[in-house]
């Protein structure tokens, strides 16, 4: 076993670092979506195949010690923060190895030790989340960054924009990543949404910038700049990543197929794909070579996540408090 | 001996607190200027990074406390009106409360939530008068309604020394209460342990919160009209509860009845009275004195006072279980 497990034994921010990380997206959205359909991972997906760029350029502007929030389309930003994917494959499996000892899922991933607070199902309900975090942080004296992820539909989440106004009025250093993929759940932006993105930010005096979403470079890029901004104490960024999902909402759409877009919409939006874009960056044996190693990571980390037991159901609400607190049973 | 003011004491254990420990901060609206009584002087002893006057944002605010009590903090959030709860019940109980499980023990979430004057302050209407511990119960955050100032005190230390939330519930009806006290005998009272304020052998009367104070009024009329002796048991905690408390209570007296400012359906006291029931020695039939069920409160003052429970329902309701079985 060659393949580092940790993206961040990896350099990240180089172009082989942003392909492997994308590549590595993929591939682990694609094989889930078939552990969905064979009844290895409970209750779905929402895959992040087709918004790869976001994560992976944004994960290489930060620090291991950063923090990011995620969102109930999480795994992309798990992975490129560098969660183990072994562990997170185990996670979806339910399984008492994964990361959240199966206590999460798709939906609550989270990997403290690498700043990863965790995915979030309610939309856009993790930017308070974070800017409290970052802000009790840079009272300890640290100078790390929070970045929370979030898609087009939080814009209209009044808890989201309260925190982009305590965030600005405070300076605390969050980057607020939204991923326009164009699409709240099936209802489009347009008929979601007044105004436009980037003015909520302008209305709390927040800096804001839309950045090609399909491009790994273009958003590392412009996350960098973020980054750096929001380190040296000059307040919250507002990123637009202009993205496309490629699959399903969730996985359920397969099984019940609503129509929300045309087959025609979907092959244009997925002219520009992401892995593509970045693949063409990097010489075809360095490709060839992360290639192979991402595709024996995810043989390995199926049948990790095979091969690990499912958790004890007399330890159904382990954790549920810090001091071990048992409530009562059931049943008397 | 000093007096003690039950609010004042909510104010000392808060400041104690963030004197010995520098990660406990308090923020809220109109703590500046301690509007509620809680957070007087500690602007000033302890400055604005630590007492942060917010913005009216309740649900922003509660999940930045969130955020702080995952990264080292361990915030202390004032709400002035109980109402803001049903604003913040996502990230209370959707987020907060969940988080230690979901993430498999990855995080903690130290964060105290304190309702001053929470219940009826008569006059204050249907969207200022509400008392929803039981919700709070019913999803299993831990949850405090101390009824005296020396509990006040007492589980506002545990509450902050606490790794999960806690939310604390300071009864309007109880924050005018006073107490003598000797400051160098308070001490943090754990969660999940209940007090006996007043011994007996006939009933045990279960109150919550202020209603002990009506518990104990009608306990010493009974006694010297009707030589009933009554056993006014204090759950101070509603989550965890004191049931092996309760159970030894109930070992003396065999007879129940609860007093609580919920309403009727799903109220905590519906919740004694079931485990009583299943688990404990019962020889009459018991009963509660609650809000009716779905209670708004009206404004005009008898009306208010009509929704609370009172002590006339609560002397009926122990005579009543006292003759029966």
């Amino acid at each position: 076993m060659t393949a580092p497990q940790r993206l961040h034994d990896a350099p990240l921010a180089d172009a082989a670092g942003l392909y492997r990380t994308v590549r590595l997206i993929r591939r682990f959205e694609q094989r889930a979506i078939e552990m969905v359909r064979g009844g290895l991972i409970p209750g779905g997906i929402h895959p992040y195949i087709g918004q790869e760029a976001v994560a992976a350029g944004v994960c290489a502007a930060l620090r291991p010690d950063d923090l990011i929030t995620s969102t109930h389309r999480g795994h992309g930003h798990v992975l490129a923060k560098g969660a183990d994917p072994v562990r997170m494959l185990a996670e979806l499996a339910g399984r008492e190895t994964g990361l959240n000892a199966g206590r999460g899922g798709s939906m609550h991933a989270a990997d403290v030790g690498v700043g990863i607070y965790g995915a979030n199902a309610i939309v856009g309900a993790a930017a308070a989340i974070a800017t409290g975090a970052a802000w009790s942080h840079r009272r300890a004296g640290h100078d790390l960054v929070a970045v929370t992820f979030f898609g087009d539909g939080a814009v209209n989440q009044g808890v989201l924009l309260e925190a982009l106004n305590l965030a600005a009025l405070w300076r605390v250093p969050v980057v607020f990543v939204c991923e326009n993929n164009g699409f709240a759940a099936t209802m489009r932006v347009e008929a979601a949404t007044a105004g436009t993105i980037t003015g909520r930010a302008g209305a709390f005096g927040i800096p804001a910038v839309t950045v090609d979403g399909m491009d790994p470079q273009a958003v590392l890029t412009a996350a960098a700049e973020a980054v750096a901004r929001a380190r040296a104490g000059d307040g919250p960024v507002f990123l637009e990543c202009l993205t496309y999902r490629f699959d399903a909402h969730h996985t359920w759409e397969h099984v019940a197929r609503p129509r929300y877009r045309t087959a025609e919409e979907i092959a244009e939006g997925a002219a520009r794909d992401p892995v593509q874009i970045q693949a063409a960056r990097v010489p075809e044996p360095v490709r060839v070579r992360i290639d192979a190693e991402i595709e024996e990571l995810l043989d390995q980390a199926q049948r990790f996540a095979a091969a690990s037991p499912e958790p004890d159901p007399s330890g159904a609400l382990d954790y549920l408090y810090a001091d071990g607190l048992r409530g009562r049973a059931g049943t008397a | 001996m000093p007096i003690l003011s039950y609010l004042r004491a909510l104010n000392r254990a808060l400041g104690a607190e963030m004197e010995r420990d520098p990660a406990v901060c308090v923020l809220g609206e109109d703590i500046g200027v301690a509007v509620s009584n809680v957070t007087t002087g500690l602007l000033k002893r302890f400055g604005p990074e630590r007492v942060l006057d917010m913005p009216i944002s309740e649900q922003a605010f509660t999940s930045f406390a969130t955020g702080a009590a995952m990264s080292g903090s361990r915030p202390v959030v004032e709400f002035q009106i109980p109402a803001l709860l049903y604003l913040v019940f996502e990230q209370i109980a959707n987020q907060a409360h969940k988080l230690s499980l979901m993430t498999g023990g990855q995080v903690k979430v130290p964060v105290t939530y304190v309702l001053p004057r929470s219940g009826s302050r008569v006059g204050w209407a249907g969207q200022h008068s509400d008392h929803p511990y039981s919700l709070f119960a019913h999803v299993g955050v831990k949850t405090a309604v101390p009824a005296t100032p020396t509990d006040a005190y007492g589980l506002m230390i545990s509450a902050i020394r606490d790794d999960d939330p806690v939310i604390l519930f300071a009864p309007a009806g109880a924050a005018e209460r006073r107490e003598n006290v000797d400051y160098a005998a308070l001490a943090p009272v754990p969660l999940g342990a209940g007090r006996v304020h007043r011994p007996g052998t006939d009933v045990t009367v279960v109150a919550v919160g202020h209603l002990v104070y009506d518990a104990l009024e009608v306990a010493d009329e009974l006694a010297a009209s009707s030589g009933i002796s009554a056993e006014v048991f204090d759950p101070r905690t509603l989550y965890p509860f004191d049931w092996a408390g309760l159970a030894a209570s109930l070992r003396r007296t065999g007879r129940l009845v609860v007093v609580d400012d919920s309403n009727r359906t799903c109220g905590i006291g519906g919740e004694i009275i079931a485990t009583a029931a299943e688990q404990m020695r019962l020889i009459a039939p018991p009963k509660r004195v609650t809000r009716p069920d779905g209670a708004v409160l009206p404004f005009s003052r008898g009306l208010d006072l009509a929704v609370q429970p009172s002590a006339s329902q609560l002397r009926a309701a122990i005579e009543a279980v006292v003759t029966a079985g």
